[in-house]
């Protein structure tokens, strides 16, 4: 069994991926409770899909996706909130617009420059493509994730709770505003050549569904979503090198696995507390 | 004579000269004069609209003056941002957090500083303090979804309080409560206001506020009357707050006309 579980790491670029996964899969799942309970799913969905003008231009340029990870985070973040605060449509629409509009350019730049890009794994990702470099790059972003949020987690979450109340206690919530999605977009980039474009939402947002609904406090919530994160990470890893499937779907697949047991797990657990009222 | 009393002689500490807000071009505010003075319990009362929100938002500092002046204690409300408490509308808070009623209260001593100035003792004495005076002391590590809409109003309450300032704005503390949350609410509002506290409620019920409240600010985007709410809530100035809708306030027994005086 043991040989069964370390036989991929017989190869180096197996190893590079568990260590791409894991950092991926974490640095994710600590923001996904904030971006789910601040109902931001579309939003990362937008800030993923803005990435692929960036790329293009990048990978022309002679830069890998990781390398691009910092500065086309930062250009996202703050293009996407000037952008929503200042145009009177509602901040769906404006995430609809920059989404699409953003993604349509990608694809033109990638026609016009002419650039080499396995559509595919940039939509879908390719983990096992990382190099050592990668590797160095996605756990430094993991590390200034997870240290920005401990730093100003109080800040963060009475922002995200009320952000009148913030404002008017004087907590700088501009600041606070564009350094979320500062965070959720290096998190989002740096995540790319594991899970994609389109599927780096499912780990953004189903680990932290799915511990919405098995734990009752948001601090433990962010621990659970990490745990499933990371448990779906691995996993999805494992499931593409035995069967040979594509790594990002597995892992998202994995993660939905975990959610639907959470959900399933919610629903006996309230029947049994409803059954105990009714007994009592 | 009270403490209450002693407090609040000749110490004007809000203070409106001419205020004006405007949204673009449409007025929310306009010329609004008043003075009220330290330690008063006032009511705000106004149609949607009418500019309660908006006079709170100034006087919390999140929104500028367009025209005229407004001061808390000689400074405006932008220099003394964070000395003032505000009690947001309800529907404004992102309830889907599933945060402990500790953790809501916590963000009263919230500052901006990277890391609380305050050591953990003094931060968790503070909290149990201010729960203890709303009464919520043995909901401390509840989760505030299982709260009901009354004991949510008392942990934001908890958590102005936990701020220990002088000024306390509370945006409709009585909507989507029912009628014994709102005397639980208004019985904590007179023993924080006994303390010497000054609080502000924008409120839609003007019932027995003679009885509730020491003075009335009615505004309907001006400001229409200013007072003890026995002597200002005239008809004349219910009419003028809430326009053709007046009828709804004068089937109240206490508001009565000159027409029924000269029947008498």
């Amino acid at each position: 069994m043991i040989e069964l579980i370390l036989d991929p790491f017989k190869y180096d670029f197996m190893i590079r991926s568990l260590i791409t996964a894991i950092a991926s899969g974490a640095m994710l799942s600590i923001l996904g409770p904030f971006a789910i309970n601040r109902n931001m799913g579309f939003m990362a969905d937008a800030m993923a899909h803005a990435t692929l003008p960036i790329i293009a231009v990048g990978v022309f340029l002679g830069f890998s996706i990781s390398e691009l990870g910092v500065p086309a985070a930062i250009l996202i973040a703050i293009l996407l909130g000037i952008i929503i605060k200042n145009t009177n449509v509602g901040e769906d629409t404006a995430i609809g617009i920059i989404f699409s509009s953003f993604f349509a350019l990608g694809f033109v730049l990638i026609s016009l420059l002419n650039v080499t890009i396995n559509l595919e794994d940039l939509l879908f990702g390719q983990i096992l493509a990382v190099s050592t470099s990668d590797v160095y790059i996605v756990v430094t972003l993991l590390t200034i994730v997870l240290l920005v949020v401990i730093v100003y987690f109080k800040q963060l979450l009475f922002y995200s709770f009320d952000p009148i109340g913030a404002e008017v206690k004087g907590l700088n919530t501009t600041f606070l505003n564009y350094l979320f999605l500062i965070l959720l977009s290096i998190a989002i980039v740096g995540s790319l050549q594991t899970v994609g474009i389109i599927l780096v939402l499912s780990m953004l947002i189903i680990p932290a569904a799915a511990a919405k609904l098995v734990v009752d406090t948001f601090v433990t919530s962010i621990k659970v979503s990490v745990l499933f994160g990371v448990t779906s990470s691995i996993t999805g890893l494992y499931l593409s090198y035995f069967f040979n499937l594509p790594s990002g779907p597995s892992m998202s697949l994995v993660a939905t696995t975990i959610f639907v047991l959470a959900f399933l797990s919610n629903k006996i657990r309230k029947k049994g507390s409803l059954a105990t009222v009714t007994i009592s | 004579m009270d403490t209450k009393e002693v407090n609040s002689i000749n110490t004007p500490l809000i203070i409106s000269d001419g205020c004006c807000v405007h949204f673009g071009s449409a007025p929310a505010l306009e010329s609004v004069d008043f003075s009220i003075n330290k330690g008063k319990k006032v009511a705000v009362v106004g149609p949607n609209g009418g500019g309660k929100s908006t006079l709170f938002n100034a006087l919390a500092g999140l929104i500028p003056l367009t025209e005229g002046s407004l001061t808390i204690d000689g400074k405006s409300p932008d220099e003394v941002r964070g000395t003032v408490s505000y009690v947001p509308q309800k529907d404004l808070i992102n309830w889907s957090f599933p945060l402990s009623v500790k953790q809501v209260v916590e963000m009263g001593i919230t500052s901006k500083k990277m890391f609380n100035v305050f050591k953990r003792k003094k931060i968790n004495d503070k909290i149990k303090k201010a729960l203890q005076d709303v009464g919520l002391e043995e909901k401390i590590n509840d989760n505030i979804k299982s709260l009901s809409g009354g004991q949510l109003q008392r942990v934001l309450i908890a958590r102005a309080l936990a701020q220990d300032s002088e000024i306390l704005l509370l945006d409709e503390a009585f909507s989507a409560v029912d009628i014994g949350a709102q005397e639980d609410i208004m019985q904590l509002i007179d023993s924080i206001n006994l303390d010497g506290k000054t609080i502000l409620i924008a409120t839609h019920d003007v019932n027995n506020l003679e009885e509730k409240f020491d003075e009335v600010l009615c505004l309907n985007k001006h400001c229409c009357a200013y007072g003890d709410p026995a002597e200002v809530l005239t008809p004349e100035v219910i009419e003028e707050m809430y326009g053709s809708h007046t009828e709804l306030f004068m089937n109240k027994s206490h508001f009565t006309t000159e027409k029924d005086n000269s029947n008498d």
